[in-house]
């Protein structure tokens, strides 16, 4: 479903992608994590071409995004993205930023595209907000907004980027039960995230990255029991300590 | 000395009043006009000067330098008197059926006034974090659309009291076409007094009309803003 081949990127002298080499198949929950700075934003933001690279090559659906025939909007349209910092339309209610780009893009008639709102607002516990501004939440319930506005476009594929990290601490789990309960539904999943409960509980794989590289990748049980790279063990050791 | 008689009833009554009425209806014809006008093109160019086609951020940028630094008057002289050698003749003779210093007047203060209003716009678009762009490409939306959809509602709701300011210059502004002819309020009170020999009376007149016509678009304007578009996104 997303495939990096030989994918290289550089923010000028900085290599911050250097020859990944991953395959994400149809279904697979697929857990990226990695120190600050490693380049975890940068990979997930090349699968819907939010960072171009510069070498290499990276195919979603069997579409190549470096092939001047791939049209980029509609790809985009299949890829929902869920952001650190929620980044909801905030001068629009709950509703409208959800039902924006089906109403647009996908082109459905008003009423269909508001009860399937309504219908993704339930799922995600938050069917009274809907005529809600995103100012009026609290980051919890903003972030599910924002799950509910990607599943409105039924993307084959969801991207996080580190979706609870902006978060306090007692909503961290209303937004992964939601991402939980999305994993089941057979979507293909990639998410960047330090929650390891997550990770070992929902993933398929996971990948460590540091300095651009992917040094490690595996079945969560593997990589959990027995990491191989020594940064890996480092990376584990600091955030699994409960002193952290 | 002070021995001028006020004769209010000349511009609140008769023949005279009437002209002033006139002149009302045509500044704020003129202005309504220009305000919708010089908001789109304002819009347009906005976007225009932030295209990374360069020839086109280069248009706009020419457009910009040129029509905030040359004086309205000239521009509306030049409109009046000098368009009709570089316009197509199908223009001309459509401009020509039409009240044509009037059209010259909304052509000029439309294009004067779209000029300042684009810069607005444009810092308005600067003060939009870059993750709004984001998430609208994200979903689908390719550039243009992004904006017209999600960056410019905010961009235009974090600028309107810059626009409001806009507005009201261009109204007041309004009163040089008069230089041309055209029978706006400054030109019927100027007519008023030169019938009469009231200026005092008739140029009160129009000052307190032009004062009207600034609070009430000011008024309207904020109440759209604050009950309608709603900036803050609460209620
Ligand atoms: N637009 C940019 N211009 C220059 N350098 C950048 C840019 N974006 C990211 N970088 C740098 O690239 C490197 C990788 O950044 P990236 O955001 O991918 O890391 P990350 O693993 O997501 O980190 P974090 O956990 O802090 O989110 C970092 O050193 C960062 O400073
Ligand atoms: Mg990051």
């Amino acid at each position: 479903m997303i495939s990096f081949q030989g994918v290289h990127k550089w923010f000028k002298d900085l290599h911050v992608l250097n020859d990944v080499n991953l395959h994400v198949k149809q279904g697979e929950v697929f857990v990226v994590c990695g120190p600050s700075g490693s380049g975890k934003s940068t990979l997930i933001r090349a699968v819907n071409k939010l960072e171009p690279i510069q070498k290499g090559h990276v195919v979603v659906d069997g579409y190549d995004l470096s092939d001047e025939k791939t049209d980029i909007n509609l790809l985009r349209a299949e890829i929902g993205f869920v952001f650190q910092q929620f980044n909801l339309y905030p001068h629009l209610t709950v509703l409208k930023n959800i039902t924006l780009a089906p109403l647009k893009i996908r082109k459905l008639p008003k009423q269909e595209a508001e009860e399937q709102a309504t219908a993704l607002l339930e799922r995600v516990g938050l069917a009274d907000k809907r005529d809600a501004y995103p100012a009026q939440l609290s980051g919890g319930q903003q972030q599910r907004v924002a799950i509910a506005r990607s599943l409105a476009m039924k993307p084959k594929i969801m991207l996080f980027d580190e979706p609870t990290s902006a978060l306090d601490p007692e909503m961290i789990g209303e937004v992964l039960q939601v991402m939980q309960g999305l994993a089941h539904t057979g979507m293909t999943l990639m998410v960047v995230t330090h929650e390891m409960g997550f990770a070992r509980e929902v993933a398929d794989r996971v990948v460590f990255m540091d300095y651009g590289v992917i040094l490690e990748e595996a079945t969560p049980e593997e990589f959990f029991r027995n990491p191989r790279h020594e940064r890996a063990q480092l990376f584990l050791k600091e955030i699994l300590s409960p002193m952290h | 000395m002070f021995n001028y008689q006020f004769d209010w009833a000349v511009v609140t009554s008769g023949q005279y009043a009437q002209w002033l009425l006139s002149g009302i209806k045509v500044t704020i014809e003129l202005s309504v006009v220009a305000i919708v006008g010089s908001f789109l093109l304002g819009l347009i160019i906005a976007v225009m000067r932030m295209s990374n086609v360069r020839p086109v951020r280069w248009f706009a940028h020419a457009y910009l330098e040129f029509f905030r630094n040359t004086p309205l008057l000239v521009q509306i002289f030049f409109w009046y008197f000098g368009s009709y050698k570089i316009l197509p003749k199908v223009v001309n003779d459509w401009l020509n059926t039409t009240n044509f210093e009037f059209s010259a007047a909304v052509i000029a203060l439309t294009i004067y006034t779209s000029a300042f209003i684009a810069e607005d716009i444009r810092s308005g678009v600067r003060a939009i974090p870059k993750e709004q762009m984001e998430a609208a490409q994200s979903s689908g939306f390719s550039y243009l659309r992004s904006m017209y959809y999600i960056i410019l509602p905010q961009a235009v709701r974090l600028t309107i009291p810059t626009l409001i300011n806009q507005f009201l210059n261009l109204t007041k502004n309004s009163s040089l076409a008069m230089t041309i002819g055209v029978a706006e309020l400054t030109y019927q009170a100027r007519q008023v007094e030169s019938y009469t020999f009231k200026g005092f009376e008739a140029f009160t007149a129009a000052t307190l009309v032009y004062l009207a016509l600034s609070i009430i678009i000011t008024w309207m304007l904020t109440l759209y803003n604050k009950h309608v578009l709603n900036p803050l996104g609460v209620r």
